[in-house]
């Protein structure tokens, strides 16, 4: 099952009064998730991926700098190289053409994935206790 | 017998001693008249017999001229003694002369050393009745039949022992060896058995035909005599994943093309020893060649796989357009199976319109064959009376090579589509009208995400030729579109995450998404058009 990494709408990035100032596929010196070559239907040659790795880093204008973090065991098929040229689209298209993203998991892991995921309904009562708990 | 000479006489009588056939001795006197094998073993028995006698009377005479070379032929190979090995180290059964007429009768009746009784019962009347009754029940249209034959990979070793057997003795006499072109058995096997077959089926012998009648035959006896030659040639005989067994009749031909005469002789006896049984038939088996049916199907149901949705054993949805076509076609043409292909296809929830897609189904040994054009178009209204999902046109039968034509039309040609498309924000006429003015438009599609789990990725540049516009309302337009083959329609309009460019969504400055699709035409003109 493919998966599409995006910004979650609760992510900071995503509130009103953040502007991007640049954002960085360069992980470490030698990890650059550009760099990323898959062939073939079994992508051959990904970047494999567990929940911690790194995807990004992006730096805010107010000087704050998040790491994007792939939250899924997987291969590497693609970054979206169009929000480089295009930050905007990030914040604009989050869930759209504002991918971070796109990873294939093991197709035996594919099941346990899914069940660890939230649904959207599950997703708003964590950020609805996260605010009352906040208040 | 007029077709053997002076020469042939040491190699009859010594094939004859050692338990050989008639027609195994014609064939190693390279006899090449078909007719003759055709006679009657026991009449050929009594020939060679004659022909023998001829020899001795000549021979007895010269003996009782005095002492001649025959004679001392004769009192030499008493001496000797049976079991006494000759000077190349091998064992041999000495032919006694004199004792011709008993060693005649000890072959008669028993199965030849040479052929296994291939040339003996295996091609007598009981035999092709055997296989006719196979045939007939078995239930076949056919106009004519080609006969295969499977023999025992020993038989080739055999082969070769009785030859080096026959070599040996005339140079032993002195002689050259006049031809060495044998007969090869399985020819003279189809010279016995094609008129025998032809006759009881009522139909020619025909290399070419599409109907084939096969047997196996097995001598489960001597299986283990090509042994031998896996420790003389090991680089022959490697171990196939499919065959059973490493023997197999071309790897014993190779070996035995590569092992030397001395090497062959250690570990075979020669001549060949006289079998108990005979060869069996394990397998009688008919097969048609597959018959190619094409046409060209409709879709009209939104709910509709091409071929069957099967995960995990459970059938997603139900049926499929290649299993509502192919129900007709099987039962009719009383195949064993079939192969379903078209130019291209389409998603489940996606209709077929206009003239249809052209398909073509492979049936795989197919009992019946012949249909007539009549026929056919009953077949056609069959299929389409038994549902309303799919209809086909044009069906009809074509050749193997036919399928290339179809394929071609799914890379080459053009496709015409018509889309229900959604945008978020208000559309009037005039923000969607510049479309229907765009020529040739270049798209940059990536592998869309809905099938990147099964394909490469990659970036596919396709060619959007032209499009019409149908103004609906604030938020709906039909589009027509005709594109090059191989364009993703559904990933032209939502734009696929924007990994497809351009797109109606960044063309028309919107979100859009499609909401129904339907292919208008595929413009390839193959299958011919029928007056339906």
């Amino acid at each position: 099952r493919i998966c599409v990494i995006t910004l979650a709408e609760a992510h900071p990035l995503l509130q009103s009064g953040k502007t991007i100032k640049s954002i960085s596929y360069q992980i470490s010196a030698n990890c650059s998730r550009l760099q990323n070559k898959v062939s073939g239907k079994s992508k051959r040659g990904a970047q494999f991926l567990t929940e911690l790795a790194p995807l990004c880093r992006i730096s805010s204008s107010d000087g704050e700098e998040y790491t994007i973090y792939s939250c899924i065991r997987g291969r590497l098929i693609e970054v979206n190289e169009n929000i480089l040229s295009n930050p905007s689209l990030l914040q604009q298209k989050p869930s759209t053409e504002g991918y971070i993203a796109v990873v294939l998991p093991k197709f035996e892991e594919s099941k346990s994935i899914t069940q660890g995921l939230l649904t959207q309904k599950e997703y708003e009562e964590v950020l609805l206790k996260r605010r009352n708990s906040s208040s | 017998m007029s077709s053997l000479t002076e020469k042939d006489r040491p190699v009859v009588q010594l094939l004859l001693n050692t338990g050989t056939c008639p027609r195994c001795i014609l064939r190693f006197c390279c006899v090449g008249s078909q007719v003759l094998y055709r006679h009657p073993c026991e009449d050929l028995m009594k020939e060679l017999q004659e022909f023998l006698k001829n020899n001795q009377e000549k021979e007895d005479t010269v003996c009782l001229d005095g002492v001649d070379p025959p004679c001392k032929r004769i009192r030499l190979e008493h001496t000797e003694g049976p079991d006494d090995l000759n000077h190349n180290g091998v064992f041999q059964q000495i032919p006694s002369v004199n004792d011709g007429n008993a060693a005649m009768d000890s072959s008669a009746g028993k199965v030849c050393n040479v052929c296994l009784g291939i040339l003996q019962e295996c091609c007598e009347a009981d035999f092709v009745k055997k296989v006719c009754q196979k045939v007939n029940s078995a239930d076949y249209q056919f106009t004519s039949f080609v006969f295969s034959v499977s023999l025992p990979p020993q038989l080739s070793v055999r082969e070769r022992a009785a030859w080096l057997g026959v070599k040996q003795e005339m140079r032993n006499l002195g002689l050259s060896l006049a031809k060495d072109d044998i007969v090869q058995l399985k020819e003279a096997y189809k010279w016995i058995i094609h008129p025998q077959l032809s006759e009881e089926l009522g139909v020619p012998a025909d290399g070419k035909s599409l109907f084939e009648v096969s047997v196996v035959f097995a001598h489960p006896e001597t299986d283990e005599e090509c042994h031998f030659l896996a420790t003389a040639c090991p680089d022959c005989f490697k171990p196939a994943k499919n065959k059973q067994s490493v023997f197999t009749r071309m790897a014993v031909i190779k070996a035995l093309e590569k092992i030397k005469e001395e090497d062959f002789l250690k570990h075979f006896p020669c001549p060949p020893s006289r079998p108990k049984n005979l060869c069996d038939a394990l397998e009688i088996q008919c097969n048609n060649g597959a018959v190619f049916v094409a046409g060209r199907y409709n879709k009209y149901s939104r709910n509709l796989p091409q071929t069957p949705w099967i995960i995990d054993g459970e059938r997603k949805l139900e049926s499929s357009v290649e299993e509502l076509i192919s129900e007709h076609l099987m039962a009719e043409f009383k195949a064993d199976s079939f192969n379903f292909s078209s130019s291209g296809r389409e998603d489940v929830d996606v209709r077929t319109l206009g003239n249809g897609r052209p398909f073509a189904i492979e049936l795989v040994n197919p009992r019946r064959i012949r249909f007539t054009a009549e026929e056919m178009k009953r077949l056609q209204q069959a299929i389409n009376n038994s549902s309303d999902k799919i209809q086909v046109r044009d069906l009809q039968l074509v050749t193997r090579s036919a399928i290339g034509r179809m394929k071609e039309g799914e890379e080459e040609k053009t496709k015409t589509y018509s889309a229900l498309i959604w945008t978020d924000r208000a559309i009037q006429r005039e923000d969607i009208a510049f479309l229907d003015d765009i020529k040739e438009l270049k798209l940059d599609q990536k592998t869309p995400l809905r099938v990147l789990h099964r394909r490469p990725l990659a970036v596919r540049c396709r060619i959007i030729h032209t499009m019409r516009s149908e103004y609906i309302d604030e938020h709906h337009f039909r589009l027509h579109l005709k594109t090059q083959a191989g364009t993703y329609i559904k990933e032209f309009v939502h734009g696929d995450f924007g990994r497809t460019k351009p797109n109606i969504g960044s063309l028309l400055n919107r979100t859009a998404d499609i909401l129904e699709l339907d292919v208008e035409s595929v413009d390839v003109d193959w299958p011919p058009t029928l007056d339906n």
